[in-house]
């Protein structure tokens, strides 16, 4: 908040200048809040004007209102936009806002903490286990979602549903969990399986003695 | 002098992150234990400035501006300032009232501090609590752990909402005011990230109990019972699941069933009686007592009613635990209890045999925790400790016990049980079921050794 900001700053004015200006015996004290009439005393909060039911609590939310935020995707597919994409643009998408981070080869850059995202199939059982995209991830509901939600890191929520479409398909291409000629759209996104689909179980503990 | 992490237990990513965090935590020990110069590896480790740069921004400072303290180089600890201090305290005038401007400060002899996890990523990270410096059973703010996906954002809550809809009746939407303006609950609940202790799953890696155990804390939380709203909107036929969204970068989800969410689930703007931290959530958090920490989203946008999970990134990618068969655990949501001995704890030296009281911190996702037996004896003997009272539902409670130490070589630990009669397991029962790549959850008897010098360290025992 804007206030708070103010607050923290001239307060941190006020350290400084109060060392400076000890010598002149000259005493700051930050400005009071607005005060009560005549008095000195000072000025609480008071709730905002409210009206409508539920004891006024929220307004009914409009249909674009939820709609410029209902971004999520699942696994029965609700929430895909429209559009579409394939293989080939996400390639060169891949190459233009992902290869930096997740390297050319999709293995990841360790350094810059982006992960691998495919490789590892038949790894989860092993003492070194590779969770990826391909090898883990049991939805490709997710990765849709994920990518257009929180993907490019430098500028999220930047992609367009065709670009994330592309994507979608590049990455699943080349984890050969769909065809590289594969038009990625709302219908066609109902065949993929991911190879760890049935992987998940739901959570058995207790589970010690 | 670098721990071994050998590959057949740690891949060659793991191993970085493991070296790293070791380098880390040696730095932060170092850095309170002496007056070295940072060197320049060090810089650009944690958040925040370093000592190096601190020195630079005083210096660029005119004399005039500077209080003698500051012109004398002295540093104060974050959340603090470096004010003079006189040979007598009693011989002149203290500092003017408000002199802070209207928000105090602590002590600038107080450098208890977060450090960060070293990962490669500044936006996606993690601090730690320093539990063995805390008091009673209240993390302070300030020193709450955090978990970023994306950075914190700042957010006017004068512009935020939270919009609920899905499978509802009436989709609405609340402002601050709005929520601010309900009938409020305040209850105190520890958050703990399921990822707390994932170092110590194959072996004793880190030193001290901040890395060991530093991602759980406890605050006093206000704000509304989420219940409330879901009444105000009507929740429908097949209701199953919430959607819980946060306003940052990573547009944060997690699935949360709605049984939690008509049970305990709040929805927080205030934390240990202030407006809740930008870090932890500003201006509204979805707290979910006992919950692992991660599904607790900050800084709360949207709630989505549904018959299904969602099966988010978080959710499925990440915190879910991977066991030796290969397959993996969905939504094991309830943090189990634990305990852990913050005094004695790594790194500490005790300085002579003779008397000390032994002090933790215990707690339980599913309920109180009714009882904290200490070992001194490597889980021989068991004595049970005192808990400090009020003992509150999945919250951290403070347990001590007097103790004589002998000067002898010995092993102490600590084994909470919890109200559902759950007793918490050893590092050996949780590996023998689980395997060392499942990550999360680890809430394994933590065993210190002494020494018969009075040093204390990490092992499994």
């Amino acid at each position: 908040m804007s206030t708070h900001k103010t607050l923290l700053i001239s307060g941190m004015f006020l350290l400084v200048v109060h060392g400076a200006t000890q010598a002149q015996e000259k005493r700051i004290v930050a400005d009071p809040p607005a005060l009560v009439g005549d008095s000195e005393e000072l000025m609480p909060g008071s709730p905002a004007e409210v009206s409508g039911e539920n004891g006024g609590f929220g307004v009914v939310a409009t249909a674009e209102e939820i709609a410029s935020i209902d971004i999520d995707v699942t696994p029965g597919g609700a929430g895909l936009p429209a559009g579409s994409g394939t293989h080939a643009i996400g390639a060169e998408i891949y190459e233009a806002k992902c290869s930096v981070c997740h390297s050319p080869d999709l293995q990841g850059v360790a350094v810059l903490g982006g992960p691998r995202l495919i490789g590892g199939r038949g790894s989860l059982a092993s003492d070194k286990p590779i969770k990826t995209v391909e090898s883990y991830w049991p939805q490709a509901s997710t990765l849709f979602d994920y990518v257009n939600r929180a993907m490019p890191l430098t500028l999220p929520g930047s992609l367009t549903a065709d670009e994330v479409y592309s994507l979608t398909a590049f990455i699943l291409g080349e984890a050969d969990i769909v065809d590289t000629a594969m038009i990625l759209d709302k219908d066609s996104f109902a065949e993929i399986v991911m190879p760890n689909a049935e992987g998940f179980y739901a959570d058995p503990r207790p589970d010690t003695p | 002098m670098k721990p071994e992490f050998p590959s057949d237990l740690y891949s060659d990513s793991e191993r970085k992150m493991a070296e790293a965090l070791v380098e880390t935590e040696n730095h932060a020990l170092k850095t309170t234990d002496s007056t070295e110069e940072d060197c320049d590896c060090k810089d650009g480790m944690f958040n925040g400035m370093s000592r190096r740069r601190m020195l630079a921004v005083s210096a660029a400072l005119p004399a005039a501006l500077m209080t003698n303290a500051q012109a004398q180089g002295q540093e104060a600890p974050p959340g603090s300032v470096a004010y003079d201090v006189l040979d007598d305290s009693t011989s002149r005038q203290g500092r003017v009232i408000l002199g802070d401007g209207g928000y105090g400060t602590r002590s600038q002899f107080e450098n208890s501090k977060r450090w960060r996890y070293p990962t490669a990523s500044l936006d996606s990270s993690w601090s730690m609590t320093p539990i063995a410096d805390g008091h009673g059973v209240i993390t302070p703010s300030g020193l709450h752990f955090e978990r970023h996906h994306a950075g914190i954002p700042t957010i006017d809550p004068d512009n935020h909402s939270l919009i609920l809809h899905g499978l509802v009746d009436t989709p609405m939407k609340f402002t601050m005011a709005d929520l601010y303006r309900m009938p409020s609950v305040t209850r105190t609940h520890f958050i703990e990230c399921s990822g707390n202790g994932l170092t110590e799953w194959a072996a004793p890696t880190l030193k001290t109990v901040q890395g060991t155990h530093g991602l759980t804390s406890t605050s006093e939380w206000t704000g509304v019972a989420l219940s409330s709203l879901l009444e105000i909107c009507g929740v429908g036929d097949g209701a199953a699941w919430i959607l819980a969204e946060g306003a940052d970068a990573a547009v944060m989800t997690r699935s949360v069933p709605i049984s939690k969410a008509m049970d305990d689930a709040m929805l927080v703007y205030a934390q240990n009686g202030e407006a809740i931290r930008p870090e932890q959530g500003y201006p509204l958090r979805l707290m979910l007592p006992g919950f692992e920490g991660n599904t607790h989203i900050k800084w709360l946008r949207r709630l989505e009613v549904s018959d299904k999970p969602f099966m988010t990134r978080e959710e499925t990618a990440k915190y879910t635990d991977l066991m030796p068969d290969g397959m993996a655990r969905l939504f094991t949501l309830e943090m189990d209890a634990k305990s852990v001995i913050t005094f004695p704890s790594g790194e500490m030296k005790l300085p002579r045999p003779g008397f000390y009281e032994i002090s933790g911190l215990a707690w339980s996702g599913r309920g109180h925790v009714v009882k904290v037996e200490v070992s001194a004896d490597g889980g021989r003997s068991w004595t049970e400790a005192a808990l400090q009272e009020p003992v509150l539902d999945k919250c951290h409670t403070r347990f001590r016990l007097p103790w004589n130490w002998d000067g002898t070589e010995l092993i102490l630990q600590s084994r909470a049980t919890d109200s559902t009669g759950y007793v918490q397991p050893t590092i050996a029962e949780l590996v023998a079921l689980r395997g060392t790549n499942s990550v999360y959850h680890l809430n394994a008897i933590q065993s210190w050794k002494i020494s018969a010098a009075g040093e204390v360290t990490n092992v499994h025992a």
